[in-house]
């Protein structure tokens, strides 16, 4: 254990707990993403406090040299409300899974972004129950096979994204496992947010949902298949960048289109990304192959109504509460 | 500001009028009627005019249920006497009828040859057919048996209330006053701190204001001129003997808060609030939630585990961590009850108890969810389990349970109900250096440290504030090793640690005061055990039979989970033991299973509190079998 020295480093910030995730586990990477990201963002080690629930996901405070509670299945979110409630000096994480933060916990996931409290929320998606081997999550693709769906899936994924969105999130990004240098961009960016920041970092679970992802992380499909947004630029993707977003105004909804070369449009016309707009950030969360890429980096980012204090509170004083005990009716009996 | 003389109040008017003891008064009618509003305006001028009391507000769990209805009605009632009043009374002496519903539900309670204040301007054919009376009782001579007093109060309210301007439904609503009014003169109460209250509520509607206090005095001064002669004879019940200071009334919400407050205060901590809207325990949410006290936070969670979720974050982070709720509630919380007790960390959890099972009865008091707290989490979950006497009590209790939760490092549950959260009593204001300070001292010493080490005296795990520089933990809900306190899944470490959090718990008997005799011997015929809010009707049941010859004794726990460390030698010196409660026999079990004993039960699932005398007849049935 080390505490706080002048420059720590990504090291500082491993316990000594021997790992417990499969081998492989996209969950490592994203691991190595937050140590990197504590160690730079100068914060006393001591002030960091990271809760989780249950499932592979929320196994990582126990991995963390922080402040760490793994508290019950869903209730991350309530109750690192109630910490930071307690003591709003803290530097609150919440980690969670689909299933931990979209199913058992949604109604809680719901309430802790439109509330609001400054606090990062971390939500690995492999889109499968890891922890109890392998039933389909809420955010399985239709037609998932899994022990509780045999015959494919054939409810509505939930994307995570758009339900942040709906619940009144201020700060919404979204990250991959597999590129460590963006997932530590969007982590800086949620924590600088003060209010509640949602990142959805796509994790592939190797063993129940291996390559769930590939679409938007193999190499020769990712370039297609996702865009990196950047505040004030305009949208272009693809290995070349030939590839750009338009808005149709009939439909009201993204297109993919060429940009320069003969075909193409020209840059001018693109869409420029602007993460304060939440109508822009919905249609962003919402894209999909194999009609339009996946957006990563911060979809969006509402640094207004900042709300709430970061000072650590006073305890209760006697003398307010026989304040309390004396004001109203009160009658006297002479002796 | 009307004086005194102007509402023809005078202390020697009432002295010429019958002197009691005591007295039992009941209002009812419609949910509407304002019945509740008018019990806790009488309540308190008779706090004010020196009597001791006990109240017993009784509502539907539907807001507005359907006027007339006979489930639709709303009661309060009253006992209050010149001497120690331990519960709000078994039968009413005078009962204030605002519609024939109010009548019908009633009138089988109230005393042989008692009083009845009827409004008879309700008694019209509609709402006689809505409470199932095809004549009018006032006609057909089934009241013959008792005092009527029949006014049509709401009729002379509106010509009270006429100058006033008000629409004929404002006017009609002001009729609960002129009956409260009418009571006052009844009892020589005075009007004053109820028209103080009227300037205060309609401080910004002068006609309503105006309105009310003429519907008030109206009533009073028909009392005055109306020569009601022996069907209401003015009746004067002395000042109760009472220690000399300061006095307020407190229900039993009133005492939680602030008992809760009080403890944070002790133990030099902030505190965090945190609850979801639930019948009878939202009262706690508000009167916090009203606060200006920069200590205290209050969270209308999202749902019943998200605030058990919260408080336990809360104190996590190192604040005291609470959260109220009722049976139902409670149910949802056990979970995150579960995770306290393995993370072993304080936290107040009250259940303000109701009739179950499922959603039950809402607004209707039962004691029985002393099994769920003592036993209601998956796995060896155990945990402290308090439970107040009476509205006084709660305060103390509350207290107590901040005490030993920081003092151990466990979840304390608290069992209150719907009974004493609603019920309201004199209180002598106690100075709060009455009650030891206990300030937390949090662990700061990085040397040796793991988050599982133990106090030896208390068994309980150090308690760090996370911001403490080369403290960083990780607690969880897994098993950890007892001596690093890592996860552990060894089957020799799991009995170990089982068998710790068990001997935590067994252990707080040593902080704990031993068992005391309420009323009686320390061995005899008879012992009757209680637990919580029966602790007034047993008692008053106890003492009565000891009037008479029996003996007797009366056993109150407040402390169940651990048991007094003396009771078990305690209970084996009757012959016999009772256990009244509000439940199918939950106490008695435990009494039967943690000491061996051949102990009785007596339960009432009626939704409602104990008689005295039925309690006192089943004693002298036991006795005499």
């Amino acid at each position: 254990m080390t505490a706080a020295t002048a420059s720590p480093k990504p090291v500082d910030f491993a316990s000594d707990q021997q790992i417990r995730w499969c081998p492989g586990c996209g969950d490592y990477a994203i691991l190595k993403g937050i140590q990197k990201t504590l160690a730079g963002l100068g914060v006393p080690q001591e002030n960091l406090v990271f809760v989780s629930g249950i499932g592979c996901s929320s196994r990582l405070p126990y991995y963390l040299e922080t402040y760490g509670f793994h508290t019950i299945h869903g209730r991350a979110p309530a109750v690192a409300t109630g910490v930071k409630l307690g003591n709003p000096a803290l530097d609150v994480w919440v980690i969670t899974g689909d299933g931990d933060g979209l199913s058992i916990g949604g109604n809680h996931l719901m309430h802790v972004l439109r509330r609001n409290l400054d606090m990062q929320i971390l939500l690995f998606n492999n889109e499968i129950y890891g922890l109890t081997k392998g039933q389909l999550s809420p955010t399985s693709k239709p037609g998932t096979r899994s022990p509780t769906s045999p015959r494919g899936a054939v409810d509505t994924p939930v994307m995570p994204a758009r339900f942040a969105l709906g619940a009144g999130a201020r700060f919404v990004a979204r990250a991959v496992d597999t590129d460590p240098k963006a997932l530590g961009v969007v982590l800086e960016r949620a924590h600088e947010h003060r209010g509640a920041s949602l990142v959805e970092i796509y994790q592939n679970c190797i063993v129940y949902n291996d390559q769930a992802f590939a679409a938007i992380t193999q190499r020769g499909r990712a370039a297609d298949n996702t865009i990196r947004l950047r505040h004030g630029e305009p949208m272009r993707f693809g290995a070349n960048g030939d590839r750009g977003l338009v808005l149709d105004p009939a439909s009201c909804a993204l297109r993919v289109v060429d940009v320069g070369g003969e075909n193409g449009v020209p840059e001018s016309e693109l869409l420029v990304h602007d993460e304060r707009n939440a109508a822009l950030a919905g249609l962003l969360a919402s894209m999909q192959p194999p009609d339009l890429p996946v957006a990563l980096g911060v979809l969006y980012c509402d640094p207004e109504d900042q709300s709430g204090t970061d000072t650590e509170r006073s305890p209760v004083q006697l003398a307010a509460v026989d304040r309390l005990l004396n004001e109203g009716h009160v009658w006297r009996v002479a002796g | 500001m009307t004086g005194l003389s102007d509402v023809g109040y005078s202390t020697e008017a009432i002295a010429a009028g019958e002197a009691v003891e005591a007295v039992v008064v009941r209002f009812a009618g419609d949910s509407g009627d304002g019945m509740q509003l008018t019990g806790s305006q009488f309540t308190r001028a008779t706090a004010l005019a020196g009597n001791d009391l006990a109240t017993l507000p009784s509502f539907p769990a539907e807001i507005r249920a359907p006027a007339g209805t006979t489930f639709g009605v709303s009661s309060f009632q009253i006992q209050f006497g010149a001497r120690s009043v331990a519960t709000p009374g078994d039968a009413p002496d005078v009962l204030v009828a605002m519609n024939p519903a109010a009548l019908r539900v009633h009138l089988p309670d109230v005393v042989v040859a008692g009083t009845l204040v009827i409004n008879s301007s309700a008694f019209t054919d509609r709402n006689l057919a809505k409470a199932g009376y095809e004549v009018s009782p006032l006609d057909d001579g089934s009241l013959d048996n008792y005092q009527v007093v029949a006014v049509d109060i709401a009729q002379r309210t509106v010509e009270a209330v006429k100058e006033f301007g008000l629409g004929h439904g404002d006017a009609r609503r002001c009729k609960n006053l002129w009956a409260l009014g009418l009571m006052y003169w009844l009892y020589g109460r005075d009007p004053g701190a109820t028209l103080e209250w009227i300037a205060r509520k309609f401080a910004h509607r002068e006609d309503l204001a105006a309105a009310n206090r003429a519907a008030l005095l109206a009533g009073h001064a028909y009392g005055e001129t109306a020569e009601l002669g022996p069907a209401l004879p003015r009746t004067h019940v002395p000042p109760a003997e009472r220690a000399p200071g300061r006095y307020r009334t407190v229900t039993g919400a009133d005492g939680l808060t602030w008992g809760l407050l009080a403890g944070a205060g002790k133990a030099e901590l902030p505190m965090v609030f945190a609850s979801y809207p639930i019948t009878p325990a939202s009262g706690l949410l508000h009167t916090l939630a009203g606060l200006r006290e920069p200590g205290l936070t209050t969270l209308q969670a999202e749902d019943e585990i998200a605030a058990a979720c919260a408080a336990i974050g809360a104190s996590f982070s190192g604040s005291l961590g609470v959260t109220a709720s009722s049976g139902p509630g409670v149910a949802l919380k056990g979970e995150a009850l579960g995770l306290a007790v393995s993370a072993e960390l304080p936290l107040v959890v009250v259940n303000c108890q109701r009739g179950g099972p499922s959603t039950g009865l809402p607004t209707k008091t039962e004691q029985a969810d002393l099994y769920q707290a003592l036993y209601g989490r998956n796995g060896d979950a155990p945990l402290c389990v308090l439970a107040p006497a009476s509205a006084a009590d709660c305060f103390s209790m509350a207290i107590e349970a901040v005490r030993l939760a920081v003092g151990y490092m466990t979840p304390v549950l608290l069992l209150a109900d719907g009974y004493l959260v609603n019920a309201a009593e004199p209180w002598q204001i106690p100075e709060l250096s009455d009650w030891e300070d206990f300030p937390v001292r949090f662990h700061t010493d990085p040397d040796g440290f793991h988050p599982f080490l133990r106090e030896a005296a208390t068994g309980a795990r150090p308690w760090v504030k996370p911001g403490t520089a080369g403290l960083e933990h990780r607690i969880g809900g897994l098993e950890k090793d007892f001596d690093s306190g890592h996860i552990s899944y060894e089957p020799g470490n799991h009995q170990r640690m089982t068998d710790v959090r068990a001997q935590k718990i067994r252990g707080m008997a040593d902080a704990i005061p031993e068992q005391d005799v309420a009323v009686g011997g320390l061995s005899g015929d008879l012992a009757v055990v209680s637990w919580g809010s029966t602790y007034g009707a047993v008692n008053q049941a106890v003492r009565r039979s000891r009037m008479k010859g029996r003996e007797v004794a009366h056993i109150h726990l407040r402390y169940l989970n651990p048991l007094p460390r003396n009771l078990g030698p305690l209970l084996r010196g009757y012959d016999r033991l009772l256990v009244p409660e509000l439940n199918n026999g939950q106490l008695v079990n435990v009494l039967r299973a943690s000491f061996g004993v051949h102990a009785e039960g007596l339960s009432q699932v009626t939704g409602e509190p104990f008689r005295i005398a039925h309690l006192e007849h089943a004693f002298k049935e036991i006795l005499e079998a």
